[in-house]
């Protein structure tokens, strides 16, 4: 670079340019790696993002130039007799798969944490699940709950308990999509909250033993509190994933029976793909997306002050 | 320090309208190449693109389409089929308006009759209606073509068609004691058959339904016409389903999940899942059109002597079922004469592409099942195509002989409207009430569903 191609101030003096100068060498390593994430971000995230708001907002057929219609779409989605029934439903799932899901793993990595033998093969048995195709996942629970010659029902069946019509029944459909998410999910929370374990020093669990501390008493008074803060951010996350369950719904019930377990993304997927009325889908996208966020900053700033 | 804020702003806004541009542009393609395309309607070199190639497990039918390929390009010199997709299946909604938006879809793309409706209500069928006079056969075409039309305009062409009928296992109909060349004529006799089945112990069930997914409401509307009654009312402004048919479909399903025991427990919410069950050799019946039989026999591996099909029970009406091809809204004139020509020469010429049943005979492909039914039996071409079939039989006539015999003359009747997908949808709700809850209040289900559907169809205006 020549310097006459750095303006020069009216007293001749190149203080600024020398400093915007320096300012991008000393960044520019920076700069060109953050340039990756940028535009993975821009391409990937951000313009899907911008495009799902502009098209929710618009009736489009690829073909003739898009149209402005307002609230149409989301007036389309509102008034579908499946709309009540997804939210309720996608709630629902939520607060099981909470209680399932986030307590099971938890509990699973401090007993893990507690042994002495065979750790490591316990480990790879808790995470294997994780390492299966959803799919796949899915279709084996397909067999374990047929009425008929499944598993669940077979088990039931050998202690002379009735079986069950699991997948087939508006009261057990449900929590039967809430038990496989938590078999396919529980993997990977348990190694993340196993890892947040092993940071605890082992001083304290010492310490409490010698204060008298039972096993429950150590986990409420050492080990919730040591690992509060990544339980914060898992149960966050856990919320954010289970609002968007759609591949048990979509492979195990269709929605049904009598949209027992519609969900939101399920119905986006039926607006999107087999009516379709994209604008419809991303009108639904758009709403799921604001209460996600909404939810997000209002737990954002619970637990900030809760922490701080 | 503000500098570097700005700089890094100035960076990612950069980036995110870079992002923006590239993938908001839009080469309106057709999935041909544009630039062989002849101008102003001038005879020159056009390229076009084709979907719905046999996929490579199907190796004798992918044969026969690639060598109708260059035999098509020998003929006509000035068109060049530039790409040729095999993605199964060969209408995907998923993928349909993604290839669309972005130049990506074929010239020439096939479409499943419960789609046509919708594509053209929204625009994304070219209209080829200067065009068909110049096909030779389209003179000849029966009434399926009708599902292609809107308004006087014509849309596509049907190159596949049938109406509903009763799929039935000769083998289990035999092992229960029932007859299997006298198959059930009435719903009381499906009844009663499907109960025998049953009888027979773990793992048979008499008769097969769907309930999920929006297949359920689909098997619903072909058993209400079956039985005279419509789905929506002619001026597609308000449900038509909350009356004496509706509730008998409902009714007799009722019967036989829980009073007869006859239909198992298993629930099928996916058009597989029910083929599946049929091609494992434990189930009696189900509704299903002619294809089923070929496709049990190719896809689910059915032993295919064992299967028939005879006419839908007390049929008033046949719900039409089908396949055909469009052309893309993009195309030039040029190519949707070129893409008209090829769905000419492969799918609607006697002796020609898929109608060449010598040929087909000598790879040991299925000829002689009575369809694709596409042209009236009077015509030069319904006489043509049927002879063709009747000389180059390579399978049993009498597994389809029941329906052939047993359909003629029942009307056939076309999907509910352009919006029979989210119809349908509705519609799964009371055919999973009534296969999952003993006590399942029929008339508040089709209550329910007829106030929802009037809601859906209000909303569309």
């Amino acid at each position: 670079m020549t310097t006459a191609s750095i303006p020069v101030t009216s007293g001749g003096r190149r203080r600024e340019p020398t400093r915007l100068r320096r300012l991008v060498q000393r960044n520019v390593t920076a700069y060109g790696f953050l340039c990756g994430a940028l535009i993975c971000f821009a391409f990937f995230s951000w313009y899907p993002m911008i495009r799902e708001v502009i098209l929710s907002f618009q009736k489009t057929n690829f073909v003739d130039p898009p149209k402005w219609v307002g609230l149409a779409n989301f007036r389309t989605v509102v008034n579908d007799p499946a709309f009540g029934p997804a939210w309720v439903n996608t709630a629902l799932f939520t607060v099981l798969a909470l209680l399932c899901g986030y307590g099971v793993p938890f509990v699973t990595a401090i007993v893990l944490n507690e042994l002495r033998h065979a750790r490591a093969y316990l480990r790879f048995v808790v995470y294997l699940p994780v390492m299966l195709p959803p799919a796949v996942s899915v279709l084996l629970f397909q067999w374990f709950y047929n009425p008929d010659y499944g598993l669940f029902n077979q088990i039931l069946g050998f202690v002379h308990l009735p079986g069950l019509q699991w997948l087939n029944s508006t009261s057990t459909a449900l929590i039967s999509l809430v038990i496989v998410s938590t078999w396919m999910n529980m993997g990977s929370g348990t190694l993340i909250y196993l890892a947040a374990l092993q940071t605890i020093p082992s001083e304290l669990y010492e310490a409490a033993e010698l204060d008298g501390a039972g096993l429950f008493k150590r986990i409420r008074h050492v080990t919730i509190p040591q690992t509060r803060l990544i339980l914060l951010v898992m149960l966050l996350l856990q919320i954010v994933a289970t609002m968007q369950v759609f591949i048990e719904p979509y492979l195990l019930t269709g929605g049904g029976p009598e949209n027992a377990t519609v969900s939101v993304v399920y119905l986006m997927y039926q607006y999107a793909f087999n009516f379709g009325n994209l604008n419809a889908g991303n009108a639904l996208g758009l709403m799921l997306m604001i209460v996600l966020m909404v939810f997000s900053a209002i737990y954002l700033r619970v637990s900030r002050d809760n922490t701080v | 320090m503000m500098k570097a804020q700005k700089l890094s702003i100035l960076l990612v806004s950069g980036l995110t309208l870079a992002a923006a541009a590239a993938c908001g542009s839009d080469d309106g393609g057709s999935g041909g190449s544009k630039t062989s395309a002849a101008p102003g309607g001038a005879a020159g070199p056009v390229s076009i693109s084709i979907n719905c190639e046999p996929p490579k497990t199907n190796k004798a039918q992918r044969a026969t389409f690639e060598e109708d390929v260059a035999a098509f390009q020998k003929l006509n010199p000035n068109i060049k089929i530039e790409k040729v997709t095999d993605a199964f299946p060969c209408y995907d909604p998923k993928t349909f308006e993604p290839k669309l938006a972005s130049g990506d879809l074929e010239t020439v793309f096939y479409v499943n009759f419960p789609n046509v409706g919708r594509l053209i209500a929204s625009g994304q069928a070219a209209d080829i209606t200067p065009y068909v006079n110049d096909l030779k056969t389209f003179a000849d075409y029966n009434n399926e073509i009708d599902m292609f039309k809107k308004d006087g305009k014509v849309y596509g062409l049907p190159t596949d068609g049938y109406g509903m009928g009763l799929v039935y296992n000769k083998a289990v109909f035999t092992k229960a004691g029932l007859d299997p060349n006298n198959p059930p004529k009435t719903w009381a006799e499906v009844q009663a058959a499907a109960k025998k089945i049953a009888g027979l112990g773990q793992g048979y069930v008499g008769y097969g339904e769907y309930s999920g997914n929006n297949v359920g409401g689909w098997h619903f509307t072909a058993s209400i016409y079956g039985r005279g009654g419509s789905v929506i009312s002619d001026d597609g402004k308000k449900a038509a389903f909350n009356s004496p048919e509706g509730k008998a479909v409902l009714q007799n399903l009722q019967q036989m999940r829980w009073v007869d025991n006859s239909m198992g427990s298993q629930l099928y919410i996916e058009w597989p899942a029910l083929m599946k069950a049929m091609a494992g050799g434990k189930m009696g019946m189900m509704l299903g059109a002619p294809d089923v039989l070929i496709s049990l026999r190719n896809d689910f591996g059915g032993k295919f002597e064992n299967y028939a099909i005879t006419a839908q029970p007390e049929a008033k009406a046949l719900f039409n079922g089908g396949a055909g091809y469009m052309i893309n809204p993009k195309a030039t004139p040029e190519q949707i004469k070129a893409g008209l020509k090829w769905i000419e020469y492969e799918f609607l010429t006697p002796g020609k592409g898929q109608l060449d049943y010598v040929r087909a005979k000598g790879q040991g492909l299925t000829v002689g099942q009575p369809y694709p039914d596409l042209y009236r039996p009077d015509t030069p071409s319904g006489q043509a195509v049927d002879q063709l079939r009747k000389d180059n039989a390579n399978i049993d006539a009498g597994q389809f002989a029941g329906w052939v015999e047993g359909s003629k003359g029942i009307p056939p009747k076309a999907e509910p409207g352009p919006y029979a997908q989210e119809i349908y949808a509705i519609l799964d709700t009371p055919m999973s009430a009534v296969l999952t809850r003993k006590d399942a209040n029929v008339d508040q289900l089709l209550s329910d569903a007829e106030a929802k559907v009037n809601s859906l169809l209000a909303s569309k205006g």
